[in-house]
């Protein structure tokens, strides 16, 4: 890929994570330097690699040798570098992370050595905004392959020979999700792209929006042709404002060149592509409330049959898949189905790409073939824990997923087994938790998130997530009662099966699998009044240890309940009848005198 | 402020009449139209008020009932007047378990809001976010269309303070 372009590039990666790391100012400063001193070299904007842990990232591409990734960045940092690039001078090795080679992507670097890109296989390598250089790399060539040289149905026997199944959580076969819409009865048919990725701890398919977007609109363009669907929507979280800006440019760009519109590839297949921004609501990603709100209504839930593939959007046959599904569509009309169904497990096919973060060393996003085992994706690629701590859990699949401990984390990484371990793949967030994180808190947290996201229309979710949140809080604040785990688990369960739709359906998921696997902390909590992680406030008590205590007097200034006192240059003393338990004390003393158990 | 249950509510001005007009004639008049004329009504007007909710609904033929439905179902929509300036803390599970919960805390007390609020001179809405999706730099804040990342409780007040001078200059 580099040999395609003859001078030399600076890549800047300036997707949402790198510009919140301050990945603006390096690209501005890197411009203003080129063109002051009247450079060649090309400074470009890409998509996100991965390594959230060291952006701001920048690449240095030269003919004929490596790719050189340095990072973290700042603009004087990077003006170094481009100075040095300028001068012939080599490029300071303290900063690089890593290198590209021919062959390889950071052989060096046990974060990707076990990596497998297929969906972010353009993610942090061309300009996102760029459609030439997603053509250059073989884009929308799968498109036209599909449309001129394979009927709709041998589209749709190639992915399912691919065995590739939905990435947005269900996992449903996608080859024959797509059938469904094909034989389904009706001249007008749509296909939609869910990319309304409201999973808190979730990141991937922002990435690729941002860092790939036209591979998307090629696999849903690929998808329509397929389905018999002359008209596609993207809806599309509207928190994400740089993925939106950047696929309508690309929507743009490939309809002046045809690649989307009228008669596309010279042919009679035509495909109209429009984005609607979400609005804020977590169970618009569940498919039939999705639809409900691209028409126009309150996003909410209907009962399934009919499913979308024979009556979606305004009652027309509609194709749901999500963003990473997408993104792999034309990887696989290129290579063949075949090919795609080695990568992985008998029963799950191909790759995941995962959004790690929490607790580990290198957060980040992280593409690897299913069956690996989640130990490899956290000790390996995540680099272990951070500050030394020990590992606790993983959160994997958000407010529907579960909590996994460390006895299981050798099991391979496929829907079947995650399922089974009581979590779910999910879209693919995996939140690392260490010895610091409280499970009971966890689970009250995900709780009140999905308590707040229930829309309400019907009472199992409705009122038992609220019932539900109501017990988690009281025991996190000290009041358990000793039937409160049977209540918890027999709410969990009515919530589970008699739910209208998926949110309701794994809302309990967090409570299940943290009191399957984490009882003895509800434990502690309920019958000990303990919190052994130290989070819950109200299971705490703060004191000052006489021996560090410098008698500065910083924690009694600041203590808003006033109930630290001591005279100067003398041991203070905290007043634990009115301790309010705020933490404004511990984080004030500069000379860690102040410790909670 | 506008009353959001009875409809006691005053006229909309021709000048957001205008504004609205302008807004609908980009639209089929439909009731698939809803939610981006509202998105674009808010984003015109910073909420949404309303004897414009009440427009909307007669020009896209929908009962009043259906908009106001919609505008209250989605978290993004507001019926009251807000800040010039968003700040979305974001209390996701990654940024939970790296410390979101004492960020908010440093902007309540900065700002002498709770969250969900805006301070009196209207400058500032703080809202609490389920997730921005950066959670490789959590804990992780949106101060309008700029996200920052890996933030503590001080660099909420260097923040802070770097945007009340960022306004003032302008």
């Amino acid at each position: 890929m580099d040999d395609t372009l003859a001078k030399a590039r600076i890549l800047v990666g300036m997707g949402t994570c790198g510009l919140a790391a301050g990945a603006r100012p390096v690209f501005d400063a890197l411009v203003e330097t080129k063109q002051a001193v009247g450079a060649a070299v090309e400074i470009v904007p890409t998509g996100c690699i991965g390594m959230c842990e060291q952006e701001p990232i920048i690449d240095v591409i030269q003919p004929g040798t490596d790719r050189v990734t340095l990072g973290p960045m700042t603009p004087e940092k990077a003006v170094h570098v481009l100075e040095a690039l300028i001068n012939g001078a080599p490029i300071p090795e303290e900063w690089v992370i890593g290198r590209i080679t021919k062959d390889a992507i950071y052989p060096e670097l046990s974060s990707f050595r076990k990596q497998r890109r297929i969906v972010l296989r353009n993610c942090g390598f061309i300009n996102p905004e760029s459609l030439e250089e997603y053509t250059a790399l073989g884009g929308y060539a799968a498109l036209e392959k599909a449309i001129t040289t394979m009927t709709p149905e041998q589209v749709i026997e190639e992915v399912i020979a691919a065995g590739l199944r939905g990435r947005g959580g269900g996992g449903f076969p996608t080859g024959l999700k797509w059938r469904f819409t094909r034989q389904a009865e009706g001249e007008k048919k749509y296909v939609v792209c869910n990319a309304d990725e409201g999973d808190p701890g979730a990141f991937m398919d922002r990435s690729i929006l941002e860092g790939d977007p036209h591979a998307v609109l090629e696999g849903m363009a690929i998808a329509a042709y397929a389905v018999g669907a002359d008209e596609g929507y993207i809806y599309v979280r509207a928190e994400y404002p740089l993925a939106i800006r950047r696929l309508q440019l690309a929507i743009q760009q490939a309809e002046e060149k045809g690649f989307l519109g009228q008669g596309i590839f010279g042919t009679d297949f035509n495909f109209y592509l429009h984005i609607k921004e979400g609005a804020g609501a977590f169970v618009c990603g569940e498919e039939t409330a999705l639809l409900a709100s691209i028409e126009g209504k309150r996003g909410m839930p209907r009962p399934r049959p009919p499913f979308p593939a024979s009556k979606g959007l305004w009652g027309k046959p509609t194709n749901i898949n999500n963003v990473e599904t997408y993104a792999n569509i034309p990887y696989i009309v290129r290579t063949g189905g075949a090919y795609f169904a080695t990568i992985g497990t008998e029963k799950s096919k191909g790759t995941k790409v995962f959004a790690l973060a929490g607790k580990v060393n290198n957060t980040g996003l992280t593409e690897v073939p299913m069956g690996i085992t989640l130990r490899e994706v956290i000790y390996e690629i995540g680099g272990g824990i951070r500050d030394g701590k020990k590992f606790k859990a993983v959160q994997i699949g958000g407010p529907s997923g579960g909590c996994i401990p460390e006895e299981l984390l050798d099991i391979p990484i496929d829907y079947d087994s995650l399922t089974q371990a009581g979590a779910i793949m999910g879209s693919g967030g995996m939140v690392v938790m260490d010895e610091d994180t409280c499970m009971v808190d966890v689970a009250r947290f995900f709780m009140d998130f999905i308590q707040k996201e229930s829309c309400g229309k019907c009472a199992p979710c409705r009122i038992g997530t609220k019932r539900m949140l109501e017990i988690l809080t009281r025991i996190t604040e000290g009041e358990g009662r000793p039937g409160d785990l049977d209540a918890l688990l027999d709410l969990a369960y009515t919530v589970k099966d008699l739910s209208l739709c998926g949110l309701g359906q794994t809302a309990p998921n967090p409570v299940l699998s943290t009191i399957r696997h984490f009882r003895h902390e509800y434990e502690a909590h309920i019958v000990d009044r303990t919190c052994p992680a130290k989070v819950c406030n109200a299971l705490l008590t703060y004191t000052i240890i006489p021996e560090k205590c410098t008698g500065c007097g910083l924690c009694a200034r600041n203590c808003p309940a006033n109930c630290i006192s001591g005279a100067p240059k003398e041991v203070h003393i905290i007043d634990q009848t009115r301790c309010t338990k705020c933490n404004t004390c511990l984080q004030k003393c500069p000379f860690e005198a102040i410790v909670k158990s | 402020m506008s009353c959001t249950v009875c409809l006691c509510d005053t006229e909309l001005s021709q000048e957001d009449k205008s504004i609205l007009d302008e807004i609908l004639a980009q639209h089929s008049l439909q009731e698939s139209s809803l939610i981006p004329v509202l998105q674009e009504t808010q984003g015109r007007l910073g909420y949404l008020p309303r004897p414009a909710m009440e427009y909307v609904a007669k020009a896209l033929k929908v009962p009043f009932a259906r908009v106001y439905g919609v505008a209250s179902f989605y978290a993004q929509f507001h019926l009251q007047p807000r800040g010039k300036h968003i700040i979305r803390v974001c209390q996701g599970t990654a940024c939970h378990v790296r410390g979101a919960k004492e960020v908010l805390k440093a902007f309540e007390d900065e700002l002498g809001i709770t969250a969900g609020n805006t301070t009196d001179d209207l400058e500032y809405t703080l809202e609490v976010v389920a997730c921005i999706g950066a959670c490789g730099l959590a804990p992780t804040i949106m101060i309008d269309d700029e996200t920052y990342g890996r933030l503590t409780p001080r660099d909420v007040r260097k923040l802070l303070r770097q945007t009340k001078r960022a306004a003032q200059a302008q």
